[in-house]
């Protein structure tokens, strides 16, 4: 047992830190801190930093394009990315539909798709739930139907996060009406340019555009785009869903907010003194530390587990919950922090010469707030979750 | 023991709600609270029409004479269709302050006009750096011949932007911590001295940073230098009134939830089917009781005396604090992805749970509180 990292890895935080530094544009970096919705040209514009690096897919092996780190490198690479506020990696591209391609694809959908992956060359999005599908997905009714050398697809997607950036959709759809439910559900690769793709955004609570609505009406989708076999679809998406297990917990972000937390309670009095230093405030700040650190600890167990080759099954289930709660429990309270500060909702266009409400530590806490209650919801919500654990673990 | 409502009780309550119910539905309400002011003149004008701005008023001041239970049934269907307009800063907070505190020329003076509709008011008490603490208020009252003026910085004074008077509290002796020395100053809205910057918070509500600069005061509600002890009744008669408010609210999302819940298929049956589910409202079912029994309780003692008036009215904002919580977030969770969305009420109704949890200070600040009360 070691608890320290190798020289070897000391060696490439150097290297990751180090290059961060010497790329991130500050002001970027600022953003960051402080939205939660950032633009489509600040996630783009972050990519090509790291893509002219040769790091456009941290997490993919050398032959596809990626770096080829391993698991406690890609860790290294999160944290630093976290703790020097860059924007989030995209991830429906690198951490998503490219593995899908890489493992399942044939040759000529690799060659196509996953240089555009690395290079973000295209936007994908996530076409999986559906009104009437959601933590029930395998109920799902989008149906494309064989003409020929193509599929009519007809249907209607619903939380798609970062649709109205996508050019491309990888989606979930039903091939076979007759078969059983997971059975009859194809894998296929749709582009969003097409006549019959309409995209509707959803505001969600906290004001802001990430998610949407789908809906596709004839749109024709050449038999090439299938990924693997008609009819496995389903476990296609097992495996993506269970892909990047150890991410999900979200531990680097969560320090980071961890410690913003901590700067705005320093900043802010309550008695006379800094609230951080207030009995009530400062035992749920150390509550939730504890929560963090077991959880980073829980979750360096698994990764190194994956770094010794061996995978990680559905216990990581646990990572999603922990990691949501903890998200919300921080963000919950950078708001309790702030007192009436809390209140003030304006939203500032880019480069406004308004002053902010308030300090401007407080900007965005809020949002993030609202926006996180999110975190428990997708991805299989966290009562999905418990029954993976309670179904796969515990055998119940 | 009695908990039930008198005859002309529940007439009000039924009227209320059937104006509500026909004037307040959610839609208008999201293009209500859109608009500029935020709320509308002419609903305004329609309480004042109806009494509903003269319930607590004392009947010599154009009054009815109501009480705390009064204000509490009007404050729960207040909270179940978020109403936007001003009443609490003005009727609850304005009107109270003048009635706590003020002499007999300025209620005559002002009441009415609050009854009538023809009067805004809002009470500037929050500042950055003392938290929730209103001993720790910095605003300095200084004497001026006859007079006096105001300088310092207000945060958070909500419906400042419609009001016409400021109930300013400022200090006029004492040190920076002292409750001692600590005053009701009125300003004129718009006067001299005055700089407002307006804002919108995240429940759809308007407030004001307000900087006063040397501003003239227009007159000084009570004991200049001795203020608290009204001051601290009417923010517990407030707290009364907005435990019931979010009582209402939290009423409606555990209604809106369960029946989503009923209607809702996943696994080919009602969501409501699945005992993690049934758990969570039974719950959440329990925190509106409980928020209820402690806003029933605190609006019961809103006149008894300090010790015990306060313990109530701590006791009712804790579980308000703690319950607007659970409820409102479980209600987003046990929705979904349509929790999660500005088109449904449920996040407008979490939003302003969470306003109220903080405004007079949070769940913490009261159990700090209750708890320094003792037996």
């Amino acid at each position: 047992m070691d608890l320290e990292f190798t020289a070897d890895e000391r060696a490439f935080r150097d290297e990751v830190r180090t290059f961060i530094r010497s790329n991130l544009p500050p002001a970027l970096a600022e953003k960051t801190r402080q939205r939660i919705h950032l633009d489509k040209a600040d996630f783009v514009a972050w990519h090509k930093i790291l893509h002219a690096h040769g790091w456009g897919a941290p997490n993919w092996p050398k032959q596809y394009g990626g770096p080829g780190w391993t698991p406690v490198q890609r860790y290294i690479f999160d944290e630093e990315c976290a703790a020097s506020d860059a924007p989030p990696l995209v991830p429906f591209g690198i951490s998503m539909v490219g593995p899908v391609i890489y493992t399942f694809g044939t040759d000529a959908q690799k060659q196509h798709y996953l240089p555009r992956i690395v290079s973000m060359a295209d936007w994908w999005c996530q076409g999986y739930s559906e009104p009437g599908s959601g933590s029930d997905l395998a109920s799902l009714r989008t149906r494309a139907d064989s003409d020929g050398d193509h599929y009519v697809v007809n249907g209607h997607k619903i939380w798609t996060t970062q649709a109205q950036h996508a050019n491309m959709m990888f989606c979930l759809v039903r091939t076979d009406p007759d078969a059983k439910p997971q059975e009859g559900i194809s894998f296929l690769l749709l582009d969003m340019t097409d006549p019959g793709v309409k995209v509707r955004p959803i505001i969600s609570i906290d004001e802001g555009h990430s998610v949407n609505e789908v809906f596709l009406d004839n749109v024709r989708v050449p038999k090439a785009n299938l990924i693997g076999k008609e009819g496995k679809g389903w476990t296609y998406a097992k495996f993506l869903l269970g892909n990047e297990r150890t991410g999900i917990a979200e531990v680097a972000t969560s320090k980071q907010r961890l410690k913003r937390l901590k700067e705005i309670a320093r900043a802010e009095q309550a008695c006379g003194r800094p609230l951080l230093e207030d009995a009530d405030f400062s035992a749920k700040v150390a509550a939730v530390e504890i929560d963090l650190l077991a959880l980073e600890y829980t979750n360096l167990r698994m990764l190194a587990a994956e770094n010794a080759g061996k995978g990680v099954g559905p216990e990581a289930s646990m990572l999603k919950i922990r990691g949501s709660e903890i998200q919300q429990n921080l963000s919950e309270l950078a708001c309790e922090a702030l007192g009436y500060y809390a209140a003030p909702y304006e939203h500032r266009p880019d480069g406004s010469n308004q002053p902010p409400v308030g300090p401007d530590y407080a900007q965005g806490r809020m949002e993030s707030y609202l926006y996180y209650r999110a975190t428990t919801i997708y991805g299989g919500s966290n009562e999905i979750q418990r029954n993976i654990i309670a179904k796969m673990v515990l055998g119940l | 023991m009695d908990f039930q409502l008198s005859e002309e009780q529940t007439l009000l309550a039924d009227s209320v709600e059937s104006w509500l119910q026909d004037k307040y539905d959610f839609e208008r309400w999201r293009k209500l609270v859109k608009t500029d002011l935020g709320y509308a003149e002419e609903n305004w004008k329609t309480m004042a029409e109806l009494g509903w701005l003269a319930i607590p008023l004392p009947e010599e001041a154009g009054g009815l004479g109501g009480g705390a239970v009064d204000a509490m049934l009007l404050a729960e269907r207040f909270g179940r269709h978020m109403v936007a307009e001003p009443y609490f800063s003005t009727v609850i907070l304005g009107a109270g302050l003048i009635q706590a505190a003020g002499d007999d020329k300025q209620k005559t003076e002002w009441l009415p006009a609050i009854a009538e509709g023809k009067s805004k008011w809002a009470f500037a008490h929050a500042e950055h750096g003392s938290r929730f603490a209103l001993n720790e208020t910095r605003t300095k009252a200084t004497k001026n011949g006859d007079g006096w003026t105001l300088s310092g910085r207000k945060i958070v004074v909500w419906d400042a932007a419609s009001a016409d008077r400021l109930v300013v509290l400022a200090r006029s002796a004492g040190g920076e911590t002292d409750a001692k020395g600590l005053g009701l100053f009125v300003v004129d809205a718009s006067g001299a001295g005055v700089a407002r910057h307006d804002y919108r918070t995240v429940d759809n509500r308007r407030a004001s940073d307000i900087q006063f600069d040397h501003a003239p005061v227009l007159a000084v509600l009570g004991d200049p230098a001795h203020a608290m002890p009204a001051v601290e009744a009417v923010i517990d008669q407030a707290i009364a009134y907005m435990a019931s408010e979010a009582v209402g609210a939290m009423a409606a999302l555990h209604e809106t939830t369960l029946a989503y819940a009923k209607t809702r298929k996943q696994f080919g049956r009602p969501i409501g089917d699945f005992q993690v589910i049934q758990h969570r409202l039974v719950d959440m079912m329990m925190q509106v009781e409980s928020a209820r029994s402690l806003a029933l309780l605190s609006a019961l003692k809103a006149a008894a005396e300090p010790k015990e008036r306060a313990k109530a009215a701590a006791a009712a904002k804790v579980q308000l604090g703690r319950s607007g919580r659970f409820v409102g977030q479980q209600a987003v969770q046990i929705h979904g992805g349509m929790g999660m969305t500005d088109e449904l009420n449920v996040g407008h109704y979490m939003k302003r749970l969470m306003m109220l949890d903080t405004t007079f200070g949070n769940a913490d600040f009261h159990q700090r509180r209750f708890a320094a009360l003792g037996d």
